[in-house]
């Protein structure tokens, strides 16, 4: 019996090519499940193209702009951060899903990475994101949207919208493997990114808020990543390079915090 | 005898205040089948997580091939495979995928994995099944797959927690055959199980756990010794033939033969099962008796309990899941 065979230390470079491929495994399987139940691709992103609908008829003239933007063009951005915030929450969900099946015991039986589950789960629910956000850019055109900065910073605007979304699907991640029931996991999800999304200036400007909510919503880093892709898709004065800046900031903090804690939470997850 | 490829000392777990293991020991030899027996709650499941890497003790340290449970989780998991309660298979891959996913996880090369996957498929009698969706699998062939995936790395040691829990009687035989041709390579086995026939047909040697710790432990037979072998029960049709039935069948084996009168049943202790029936009527027939029923009663995992706790099975705290999962998560699945 070989039971003292020590392993072949691996190097770092030999881990990190691992942990990808293992990342790999786990976002092929999960991005499976949008083409083997097609109708849940289908009512995931029916509800994005709604809220673009809904936002751009019913509030669109209501909403006096400066310099007579067009509601749409204001909107777009900021539903765009808003459906990649709301589509982070599935990470929790589905992260809390696998537990519930066992899938998790199973996973952290096996010689993989530690990190693969997570990141496999944030790296497909981002992709998710960017389809929805494609999606929802072609729904915008047909109502008048346009990008009016360029194609580079569109393309710059839909990379902060998807990198700033993925910080949230670990944070999402975080919850997810702590509360583990998935009614709960969606209750605490919502409470949160609910509030911290209307009180931005993702749908309407914070200068029409009560002045109360001027401070909050001024400092909330939403309000940032709205104003960065803002600035990416329209120009001046709509944000600025700093509000980029700042987001990517937010960005990289998040990632830092959440990522150590969703992997501390998965090692002890029962 | 050899180096055992299990061990563990003195392993410790509480749950807040709930006590899930109070100093465990254990010992496997290589290639053998060892059974954890015991009711909900006794601690089983949270043995085989503490085992698997899953949960860290509280307390004591184990080793399984040779490696340290809590320094030297990563190696240990390359040489173990795990099936638990609850199929842990994708509902949306197919078998053939959801083995293949698994072999990825292993580090085998995606070759290696479809092969291994097609040869596992086989050997599972799951190929027929192979390019469906798990979703539309029934619950025995679920847990054969779940078994399959747990051999994907030709584990040296394999854990299986109640692998035939919740199973209809005729999956449980199929899944027993299963199990009895997978060790038959060589494979290390401890299985957890709330079924003295299942731990009886399967297992070389048997823990007994209560409560968080081990009350007894050895092969079938030495168990069945303590607790007292196979009984002959005899239903008497009329009362008064209560004694005489009892004087009749008294030399019949190595017991005392005693007389529950209420139920008019006189009871034998038996050795083995072959010929005793038919002595055990011809004696009455002799003796102008009439019987109105007749059986053998094995020891039942609750003769086990009665025996060695004084205690029904009944009586043990709920459930095992709930206090590792602290929850009614898994429960709601059901």
């Amino acid at each position: 019996m070989t039971t003292t065979t020590e392993l072949p230390r691996v190097s770092v470079a030999e881990r990190v090519q691992w942990e990808i491929r293992d990342a790999m495994v786990i976002t092929k399987r999960n991005l499976l499940k949008y083409v083997r139940v097609p109708t849940l691709l289908v009512f995931s992103t029916v509800q994005p193209i709604m809220f673009v609908l809904l936002f751009a008829f019913v509030f669109g003239g209501a909403i006096a702009l400066p310099g007579g933007l067009d509601y749409i063009d204001f909107l777009m951005p900021g539903i765009f951060i808003q459906t990649s915030l709301f589509g982070s929450t599935n990470t929790g969900l589905g992260l809390a899903e696998d537990m519930n099946k066992g899938l998790v015991d199973r996973f952290r039986s096996l010689p993989m990475s530690r990190s693969a589950v997570l990141a496999g789960r944030t790296v497909s629910d981002s992709a998710r994101n960017l389809f929805v956000v494609l999606l929802m850019t072609a729904v915008g055109y047909l109502i008048g949207f346009n990008f009016q900065n360029g194609f580079l910073n569109a393309l710059g605007a839909i990379g902060l919208v998807l990198s700033f979304g993925y910080a949230f699907t670990w944070i999402s991640a975080t919850i997810g493997l702590a509360i583990k029931d998935v009614e709960s996991v969606q209750a605490a999800s919502f409470i949160w990114i609910f509030p911290l999304t209307f009180a931005s200036s993702a749908f309407v400007p914070v200068e029409s808020m009560t002045s109360w909510l001027q401070v909050f919503a001024r400092n909330n880093p939403i309000t940032h990543a709205v104003n960065g892709a803002r600035y990416l898709v329209l120009g001046e004065p709509w944000g600025a390079t700093s509000d980029v800046w700042i987001t990517l900031v937010w960005t990289a903090a998040l990632l830092a915090i959440f990522i150590p804690l969703a992997i501390s939470n998965y090692r002890r997850a029962v | 005898m050899a180096t055992p490829i299990i061990s563990a000392q003195g392993i410790t777990k509480s749950f807040g205040d709930v006590k899930a293991l109070t100093g465990v020991d254990l010992e496997v030899q290589p290639g053998t089948v060892y059974g954890l027996l015991g009711p909900n709650g006794a601690g089983k499941t949270t043995m085989v997580r503490v085992l698997t890497t899953l949960l860290k003790p509280d307390a004591g340290q184990a080793t399984v091939a040779g490696y340290d449970v809590i320094t030297q989780a990563a190696q240990l998991r390359t040489t173990i495979g795990l099936a638990g309660q609850y199929a842990a298979v994708d509902e949306i891959l197919t078998g053939r995928e959801n083995l293949e996913m698994v072999g990825r996880l292993y580090h085998l090369s995606p070759s290696e994995s479809r092969r291994r996957a097609e040869e596992i498929l086989e050997r599972f009698d799951l190929t027929h099944a192979a390019g469906r969706t798990v979703k539309t699998y029934s619950g025995g062939m679920r847990r054969r797959l779940d078994l399959a995936a747990s051999l994907v790395g030709r584990p040296q040691v394999l854990f299986l927690d109640e692998p035939t829990t919740g199973l209809d009687p005729r999956s449980r035989l199929g899944l027993w055959d299963f199990i009895e041709r997978l060790v038959e390579g060589g494979t290390t086995l401890l299985l957890t199980t709330q079924y003295l026939e299942e731990a009886d047909r399967l297992a070389d040697r048997i823990a007994v756990i209560d409560k968080g710790t081990v009350i007894a432990e050895g092969t079938s037979d030495e168990l069945k010794g303590t607790i007292g072998g196979d009984v002959l029960e005899l239903e008497i049709a009329d009362p008064a033939n209560l004694q005489p039935a009892m004087a009749a069948v008294a030399d019949m084996c190595c017991g005392e033969a005693t007389v529950d009168e209420i139920r008019n049943i006189v009871r034998v202790p038996v050795e083995t099962a072959i010929g005793t029936i038919t002595d055990a009527v011809r004696r009455l027939d002799t003796a102008g008796i009439k019987l109105v029923d007749i059986a053998i009663h094995r020891p039942t995992l609750d003769d086990v309990f009665l025996s060695l706790t004084g205690e029904s099975v009944e009586d043990a705290p709920p459930d095992d899941d709930a206090l590792v999962t602290a929850g009614p998560r898994k429960r709601s699945r059901r």
